[in-house]
């Protein structure tokens, strides 16, 4: 016998509906208040399990959002302090620099003043004056008897000598005005480099106020950094995004360059380890040219930290200079040994494509291939030279790894920050979705016994007042709940 | 402290399998050549198939082209052998001195006046099987028409485990010409006998499809 069969009670289908739907009403009617309170604590332990868990992720993002903060603000004291340290350096250079300079100038000024103040007293000698005679030539010219020709004689002779005497004088006059002239003429040149002495301290102490005005910029941003103030944490967080797109960019671009390196020297290696040895999936070739370039990159990183350009590795900073000396000079020559080495396998690299060309055209029945034209050597001088140029290209990726390191702590600890937000609204929205999915559950639970129901409220006299509710408890806040839940519902 | 024993000795087997020897990557192909009767007209092709092949080895293949003849289960009959060295410019050097020696046999070569294509594919395996590589494919340039000289035992079972045998520029013979069949049940029986030995069976007629000839 089936199910549908024992289930029928009467002839007609529809009488056997109606008579198990109102077993079934009825028995949901007796069985409604255990029903509701069942349903309201399960999904009220739903609710409070996904509130739970989203506070516990709230103060997850919390305790991640303030040691982002840390880590932010660490690193942009540490960059200020850099930066500062720099700019000090280089007021110290200027300040040295100038000193010297200043002194220089000093003396400079003094000799030119003190030239200039003997031609000045030169220039203020008195030209000889014309001879005391007048009174003399006045008293012979006085004399009487002109007439006679003995007295004209001596007078013609005195006039004669007079105008010899005066023409002296008038020369020595203007040769002693020349002089004076002379000496104001050289004044000019000293009064213009004394002008240019004056201009060049002007400029220097220009350049010293520019460079203090930077210090006072950067040491603000310092203060900011050291206040812990939002406007610094903002400037740092955009600075970080900037900087990881720009370095990784140029990342990007470094990789390009590495996989061109690689492809000069991947071939040619083969001479050396075998073309048909393998590691896992990988042709040991393949292997050997990605480690000399990977060494490459890590002696980059290594002379980069030792010429303190980059901080990636404290300890070789921290070095003495000398040993700090000794390592660049080390890496170098390494560097110098690979490029070297890459040089010969690009060369290698187009010989063995040149036998390979050769080889295929005999295969298909041609005459030795021509390739090997005039204009050859041009590509081979050129991967020879990308070969030398490369490995010291790939020194500097450093800089950009260093940036991108980290700028990309900052933007991991925003990305997991926000990821860790979504998790939380989400589980949010499943604790309210339960809340209410359980109220939802009890209505529609009274709905499929509405007809018990209102004969409750037909059968019960009119001042008992409403229907006899189940006490099926609600999902709200109670006094019982965590903080941390509460805090998640509100 | 035992569980953690017993892990450390799972890690270091595991590591230890994973250090163990790879399986080797290289290529082996040898190839037979029919020289029977008039099918030595059709030597040109296989030496255009010939080169198709050296093009497409790598440093670290083997190959080796023998000849059909009489009693072909012998190694007098390999006309060429080579192992290519692991440096590529030898290897290359390698490819052009097996091309001089494919070419002398070419111009020396003189018509047989039987056809034992299974003595050729025992001797073939053979090598194959000694020299272990990767893939092992035989080239079979031959009509695939067997004649054997009287009293050669050729009706056993091939070891052909793992080998691949290609049959080449299957000519059709004046007789199949008259009835199909003939052809077309001795390509069957060959493929039949291939694969009940253990080998995978191709036919390619089409000499523009050499590049398919060895794959990777």
């Amino acid at each position: 016998m089936s199910l549908a069969e024992s289930l029928t009670m009467f002839p007609s289908p529809f009488l056997t509906a109606i008579f198990w739907f109102l077993l079934v009403s009825v028995v949901l009617y007796f069985t409604r208040a255990p029903a509701h309170r069942a349903m309201a604590t399960l999904f009220q332990v739903l609710s409070e399990a996904m509130q739970l868990a989203a506070a516990s992720i709230h103060g997850a993002e919390n305790r991640l959002a303030a040691r982002n903060r840390d880590v932010l603000l660490a690193s942009g004291r540490e960059a200020a302090e850099r930066g500062i340290e720099r700019e000090f350096e280089r007021v110290e250079v200027n300040v040295r620099r100038e000193i010297a300079q200043c002194t220089a100038i000093d003396r400079m000024m003094t000799e030119a003043l003190t030239r200039i103040e003997e031609d000045h007293k030169r220039s203020m000698d008195v030209p000889p004056a014309p001879p005391g005679w007048a009174g003399v030539v006045q008293a012979i010219a006085e004399v009487p008897g002109k007439s006679d020709p003995i007295v004209s004689g001596i007078l013609e002779q005195i006039h004669t000598s007079l105008l010899k005497m005066q023409k002296e004088a008038i020369n020595a006059y203007r040769s002693a005005v020349q002089a004076r002239h002379e000496h104001l003429r050289k004044m000019a040149p000293e009064w213009r480099n004394l002008t240019q002495l004056t201009t060049q301290m002007k400029k220097n102490v220009t350049t010293m106020i520019e460079r203090s005005q930077t210090i006072d910029r950067q040491m603000d941003e310092y203060e900011n950094v050291i206040r812990r103030t939002e406007q610094a944490e903002r400037t740092l967080t955009a600075s970080s995004l900037s900087q990881f797109f720009v370095s990784g960019l140029v990342l990007a671009i470094a990789i390009g360059g590495a996989f061109i390196n690689f492809q000069l020297i991947a071939r040619p290696m083969a001479e050396a380890v075998g073309a048909n040895s393998f590691i896992g999936n990988f042709r040991i070739a393949e292997i050997a040219a990605l480690v000399i370039i990977l060494l490459e990159t890590a002696m980059g990183l290594f002379l980069m930290e030792s010429f303190r350009i980059t901080r990636l590795f404290p300890m070789i900073g921290a070095l003495p200079d000398k040993t700090r000396q000794r390592m660049i000079y080390a890496t170098l020559s390494i560097l110098f040994f690979f490029a070297c080495v890459e040089s010969g396998l690009a060369y290698m690299r187009e010989i063995l494509l040149e036998d390979e060309l050769a080889t295929s055209a005999v295969l298909r029945g041609e005459a030795q291939a021509a390739a090997t034209t005039s204009y050859m050597w041009i590509t081979t001088t050129a991967q020879m030279v990308m070969g030398f140029v490369l490995p010291f290209a790939l020194v500097f990726v450093a800089i950009p790894l260093e940036s991108f390191v980290q700028s990309s702590r900052t933007v991991i600890g925003m990305v997991a920050g926000a990821l860790l937000r979504t998790i939380a609204a989400v589980f949010l929205l499943l604790g309210k979705a339960f809340d209410y999915g359980g109220r939802l559950l009890v209505d529609v639970y009274d709905i499929a016994i509405f007809g018990p129901l209102w004969l409750e409220t037909v059968v019960k006299p009119a001042g008992s007042g409403k229907p006899v509710r189940s006490s099926s408890p609600r999902i709200r806040k109670k006094p019982g709940d965590t903080p941390a839940v509460n805090e998640a519902v509100s | 402290m035992k569980h953690f024993l017993t892990l450390a000795l799972v890690a270091v087997m595991l590591g230890l399998s994973a250090c163990s020897e790879p399986a080797p990557r290289n290529r082996g192909v040898y190839m037979l050549i029919d020289t029977s009767g008039t099918y030595t007209e059709e030597l040109a092709k296989a030496q255009q198939i010939i080169n198709a092949v050296l093009a497409k080895l790598n440093p670290g293949d083997s190959f080796a082209v023998a000849r059909i003849d009489t009693g072909s289960f012998s190694e007098k009959d390999i006309v060429a052998k080579v192992t290519f060295d692991e440096r590529p410019s030898v290897a290359n050097q390698q490819k052009r001195a097996f091309l001089e020696s494919i070419d002398r046999f070419i111009k020396e070569v003189r018509p047989a006046t039987y056809t034992d294509i299974t003595g050729g594919i025992l001797q073939a395996s053979e090598y194959l099987n000694e020299k272990n590589p990767g893939s092992k494919v035989i080239l079979v340039f031959s009509d695939l028409k067997e004649e054997l000289k009287k009293g050669y035992v050729r009706d056993f079972p091939l070891l052909l485990d793992r080998i691949e045998i290609i049959a080449l520029n299957v000519t059709k013979l004046r007789s199949d010409n008259v009835d199909p069949r003939e052809y077309l049940n001795r390509l069957e029986a060959w493929q039949q006998r291939v694969v009940q030995d253990g080998g995978d069976w191709r036919v390619i007629n089409d000499l523009d499809r050499l590049n398919q000839i060895i794959r990777g």
